[in-house]
């Protein structure tokens, strides 16, 4: 690692002090949460900056269930909120998203914030061998493009980062309609999870509409019958300790028989956690007859352009789609 | 750099010590403590082998700063038997042979305790998913996966 300093301020106010002149991604101060992210990228020099601010103790950790839906305080960990009771049996999609994530050690280490902000697990932009990485030195080109891409996005990618964005978590909370509440040193305000990552388009390392200096504070999830006839399906290299190749995350309203609202997201094949609103549309009032889901899912790969080793995504995610509507409308 | 002056509590004994911002845990406990039980294995969180217990959590100590420990309590696997007497985990471990090299062993150890503590009476399945993040490159796994479930078994019999 590159020397840094590190301050562990006692309250938030000072936190957000401190970071905030310091400009965006990967800025000469950055913050550190669970350290589960930041301290492999720390090791690695992908990251130098030359002070971390801690926000141990900081934030909010409880996870609140009302009426309205779900309140989860970013400092809460992976573990915690997977295994939060009242979770698992109103968002069973998000507790499923979490323990298909990672390992016990990092569930427990790790923070809903930083699995928000976790940086995307394409090798070349983790490997400073590689010079050609605009996320990481902006400029500098994409290795990736004509290079080793089985892992890489076919949605959403620009001609200069096809980057995935890595976090399961976020495709689940897409899904249900999530927003986030950030506050920085001017304030709070909320947005859509679904708008707060950005695509690459000519600046890939700007990857989140956070202004510098500004935290996210916590996770809101309205409530609806939908969020429990869920399912989370994330295809993946072994079956456990794995990020996705394909996944796909849905909640379903039923009508009888048919679907009567559709909510779907996608991971791994997306620069942002991907929702598809073309499927769902298509989904509504339909039955579950493997046709008629097959035609809607068909409506995913629209604008979906691969590399060439990642091709095969464009056809497993519509299975998956298929697949995981399936699982979720034989749920009672 | 200016070193920071840590605080806390490791295998039940009060220790003090300075680190650099960018020492992790287990660079503090393997070469300022002198606790080498934890090992390296990746030093990016994928193997398990530096697994130690913070405030009761199961962690990767290459993952947490030095820093952050600060006036929390640390479990490594140097604490786990009791003066000569072997935890029943190291006991099985050695009667099963389910160490070769033994580098990944300390953090099975640290992982798979953890494990019963929450699970007493985990299913095969349970323990190979809660044992995801621990990597053997030497046993194949099934040996380490039949000690803990006998040393479960024995537990419930006790
Ligand atoms: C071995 C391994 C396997 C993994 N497998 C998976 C997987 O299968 N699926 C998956 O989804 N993830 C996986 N992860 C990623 C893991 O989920 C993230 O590393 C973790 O969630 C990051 O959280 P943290 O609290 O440790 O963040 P940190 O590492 O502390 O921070 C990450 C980033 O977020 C910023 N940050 C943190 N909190 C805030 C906040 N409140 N406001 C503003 N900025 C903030 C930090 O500045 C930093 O840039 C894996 C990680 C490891 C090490
Ligand atoms: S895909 Fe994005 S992150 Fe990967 S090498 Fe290209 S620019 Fe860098
Ligand atoms: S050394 Fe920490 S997980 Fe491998
Ligand atoms: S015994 Fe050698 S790595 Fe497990």
């Amino acid at each position: 690692m590159h020397p840094f300093t590190l301050d562990r301020p006692r309250d938030l106010a000072a936190a957000l002090a401190l970071r905030a002149q310091a400009g965006r991604n990967d800025a000469p101060a950055e913050y550190i949460a669970g350290g589960t992210d930041m301290v492999q990228l720390l090791q690695e020099y992908v990251r130098q900056p030359e002070r971390l601010v801690s926000l141990a103790g900081l934030l909010d950790n409880r996870i609140e269930i009302g009426p309205q839906g779900l309140r989860l305080g970013v400092a809460a960990t992976m573990a915690e909120v997977a295994a939060d009771p009242a979770v698992v049996e109103q968002f069973p999609l998000i507790s499923e998203a979490l323990l298909n994530s990672a390992s016990p050690q990092v569930r427990n280490q790790a923070t809903m914030g930083g699995n928000l902000l976790q940086r995307t697990r394409c090798p070349y932009f983790r490997d400073v061998g590689y010079a050609a990485c605009n996320k990481r030195a902006p400029g500098s080109g994409c290795a990736a493009i004509g290079g080793e891409n089985r892992w890489h996005a076919v949605l959403g990618t620009s001609d200069d980062c096809i980057a995935t964005n890595p976090s399961d978590l976020a495709v689940a909370l897409v899904a249900l309609d999530a927003a986030v509440e950030i506050r920085g040193a001017g304030g709070s305000r909320s947005l859509p999870l679904v708008d707060f990552h950005r695509l690459p388009a000519a600046t890939p390392h700007i990857e989140t509409v956070l202004e510098p200096g500004e935290v996210i504070a916590a996770i809101t999830v309205p409530a609806s019958s939908a969020a429990r006839r869920s399912h989370y399906l994330k295809v993946r290299d072994r079956a456990s300790f794995e990020f996705a190749v394909v996944s796909a995350a849905v909640a379903l309203e039923m009508d009888g028989a048919r679907i009567r609202q559709a909510r779907i997201a996608l991971g791994g094949v997306g620069t942002k956690p991907w929702r598809v609103p073309r499927v769902e549309a298509a989904l509504a009032g339909a039955s579950l007859e493997p046709q008629s889901l097959r035609q809607a899912a068909a409506l995913a790969a629209e604008n979906a352009h691969g590399r060439g080793h990642n091709d095969f995504k464009i056809e497993l995610m519509q299975r998956a789609i298929v697949r995981a509507v399936e699982i979720a409308g034989a749920r009672a | 750099m200016a070193k920071h002056h840590v605080t806390t509590t490791i295998n039940g004994d009060p220790v003090e010590f300075l680190c650099e911002p960018e020492q992790t845990l287990l660079d503090v406990l393997r070469d300022e403590l002198g606790l080498t039980g934890s090992k390296e294995g990746c030093a990016s969180g994928d193997c398990g082998a530096c697994s130690v217990m913070v405030d009761d959590r199961l962690v990767c100590s290459c993952l947490v700063l030095g820093v952050e420990v600060d006036e929390s309590t640390v479990e490594t696997i140097e604490g786990m038997a009791d003066g000569d007497k072997l935890h029943p985990l190291q006991q099985k471990f050695l009667e099963e042979a389910a160490l070769q090299c033994g580098i990944c062993t300390p953090g099975f150890l640290i992982a798979a305790r953890a494990l019963l503590v929450k699970n007493p009476d985990p299913t095969e399945t349970e323990v190979r998913y809660w044992l995801a993040g621990n990597l053997c490159r030497c046993t194949g796994y099934d040996k380490i996966i039949r000690s803990v479930l006998d040393v479960a078994s024995e537990m419930k019999r006790a």
